[in-house]
């Protein structure tokens, strides 16, 4: 296939849900975005603005018999939403590939999380077991998880968190995918693990070709990875632009309240916002 | 701010909690120690945050605090009296003074319940008042968090996650407790609804003169308005002090690694842009 210029095009993408007697609920409206190769793609929004169902429509995981698609969404120029499950499964995984954000439904607690990284690759590639194992143990070191071997073996709930983001990511990454929609990938870690994970991000972003849609309400998370960024609001774009123009001089009041804490002016959380505004990073 | 040193709302001293388990292959027994000789002090109606990593122990040290748990040894003492020496008839009457607030709206509310049942239910618990008069400190109560009347027959999933959580003060100011504890309460939230729930805690906080302990991993976020914060590590309590404080002189190496891992949205832009 020959290099597109858009990775990802997405064009009046809509989404409403609808249950048998209810009244349709509009969940994703007049959504246009580019995602372009090795560009990362942030995407804001207060929970319930759309974010989850934009990504999951993405990959083709909206429940069919209850929802309602329209618009159009070319990933290197094939169509995506008239794809029949069979045609998407090749691509779900090897072509776009999507991270969680609690790890804990990507990777299940009664399998070794080593096979499970395999098993991704298995089922796309047409490798022996052992070289898919073999595939996995050296994805799973890029992800920066000391002593691998004894990590492969591991069942879920023998490692923590920041491993289990860890592994998930793993997983994600095991075909190779040219996007990844990483959807909340640090809430469900404390500050040290988040901020590790987010180095990895970076090195990532740094050293591959992959582009990423970045779903998080997290301005910080935003500001170390986006290039640009979406902001949603009730099922609809409000505003997308560079990153950092939207965070400097934002046309959008709602854009401004996503990406600016206000704080309520006490005296001692001032005084020490203003001293963390002068640390730099470790 | 009233700084009442000599009578603090909430006084812990040497407080423990470990909790036995089984080990899932051989059966055999073996003790969790969840916090061990914790001594914490909440001064009345200010916010005392408690950040630590996720194990340290912060929630186990919540539902002892929300009287959901016995504490296996130690002191705890609530308004100058001691709940140690207490029976559980009057433990359960000292349970409407302390309320929990989680960090998952949607799965600690009812869903089938509209918001007017949600918010009455504890009075309906402990028998309180006509169905009339429940419904009407409902309506009250939901005014006060910022929700309007006319939503009190929308179900849970029905808000969104903001509004979910503000639902969930209402439920909690409900009995008219005296400690508010929030367990992560904001962080699955982005930050202009983390902001206008800060602003509505802080004005029930001056009305009802409330004591919040404030649950948080973030250091940054709790920045923004605790008095005090506690830092907690492997279930201890490793540095303990006014907010500003902690920020400029921190005490002891891992709330320096905490900060260090936590730089503001300004200097991660000036880094990556400039």
């Amino acid at each position: 296939m020959p290099a597109h210029p858009k990775l990802l095009e997405v064009r009046d993408l809509g989404v409403e849900y609808r249950s048998s007697g209810g009244i349709p609920h509009t969940a994703v409206e007049n959504v246009s975005f580019d995602i372009g190769p090795g560009e990362v793609l942030g995407l804001m929004g207060e929970s319930g603005c759309g974010k989850t169902t934009l990504a999951l429509s993405l990959l083709g995981l909206l429940p069919g018999d209850c929802t309602q698609v329209s618009g159009s969404v070319l990933f290197q120029g094939q169509e995506l939403l008239s794809l029949r499950e069979r045609a998407f499964q090749k691509i779900r995984g090897a072509g776009i590939a999507m991270m969680n954000q609690e790890p804990g439904i990507s990777l299940s607690p009664v399998l070794r999380v080593g096979d499970q990284v395999a098993e991704v690759i298995h089922a796309h590639r047409d490798w022996t077991w052992k070289r898919c194992r073999a595939e996995a143990e050296s994805i799973i070191s890029r992800v920066g998880l000391p002593g691998t071997a004894r990590i492969f073996s591991a069942y879920p709930h023998q490692l923590s968190g920041g491993q289990l983001q860890r592994l998930a990511l793993a997983q994600a990454l095991a075909c190779d995918p040219e996007l990844l929609i990483a959807d909340e990938p640090t809430a469900a870690l404390d500050a040290l693990s988040q901020a590790e994970f987010l180095d990895l991000l970076e090195e990532l972003k740094a050293h591959s070709r992959i582009s990423v849609l970045l779903v998080s309400h997290t301005p910080e998370i935003q500001a170390s990875l986006a290039d640009r960024l979406i902001v949603m609001k009730d099922g609809r774009i409000v505003e997308q632009g560079s990153f950092i123009q939207l965070y400097r001089s934002p046309s959008d009041p709602y854009t401004r309240a996503m990406l600016r804490r206000e704080g309520d002016g006490r005296e001692t959380g001032s005084a020490a916002r203003e001293f963390v505004g002068q640390g730099g990073r470790a | 701010m009233n700084m009442d040193q000599q009578n603090p709302f909430v006084r812990v001293q040497y407080l423990s909690k470990s909790y036995v388990q089984r080990h899932p292959l051989t059966n055999a027994k073996f003790i969790v120690h969840a916090f061990d000789g914790v001594n914490l002090t909440i001064n009345r109606g200010t916010t005392l945050a408690l950040v630590g990593e996720s194990g340290a122990g912060k929630s186990s040290l919540a539902r002892c605090l929300a009287l959901l748990e016995r504490p296996a040894k130690g002191e705890l003492w609530f308004d100058g009296l001691n709940l140690a020496a207490f029976g559980n008839n009057q433990l359960s009457v000292m349970r409407r003074q302390v309320q929990l607030i989680f960090q998952d709206s949607a799965s600690s509310l009812n869903p089938r319940m509209t918001a007017a049942e949600i918010i009455a239910e504890p009075l309906v618990i402990q028998k309180e008042g006509t169905k009339a008069e429940q419904r009407q400190r409902a309506l009250a109560l939901m005014e006060e968090a910022g929700l309007p009347r006319e939503w009190e027959t929308k179900l849970p999933h029905e808000f969104s996650g903001g509004q979910r959580q503000r639902l969930a003060i209402a439920r909690a100011l409900t009995l008219r407790p005296k400690l508010l504890i929030l367990d992560e309460s904001l962080s699955n939230l982005d930050i202009a609804s983390q902001d206008q729930i800060l602003k509505l805690l802080s004005s029930l906080q001056k009305e009802h003169s409330l004591t919040y302990l404030h649950i948080s991993h973030d250091l940054r976020f709790v920045s923004q308005f605790a008095d005090e914060i506690a830092v907690m590590h492997e279930g201890k309590i490793i540095d303990k002090e006014p907010a500003a404080e902690l920020f400029t002189q921190p005490k002891d190496a891992y709330t320096e690694e905490l900060l260090a891992a936590m730089p503001t949205l300004e200097t991660i832009c000036a880094e990556r842009f400039d």
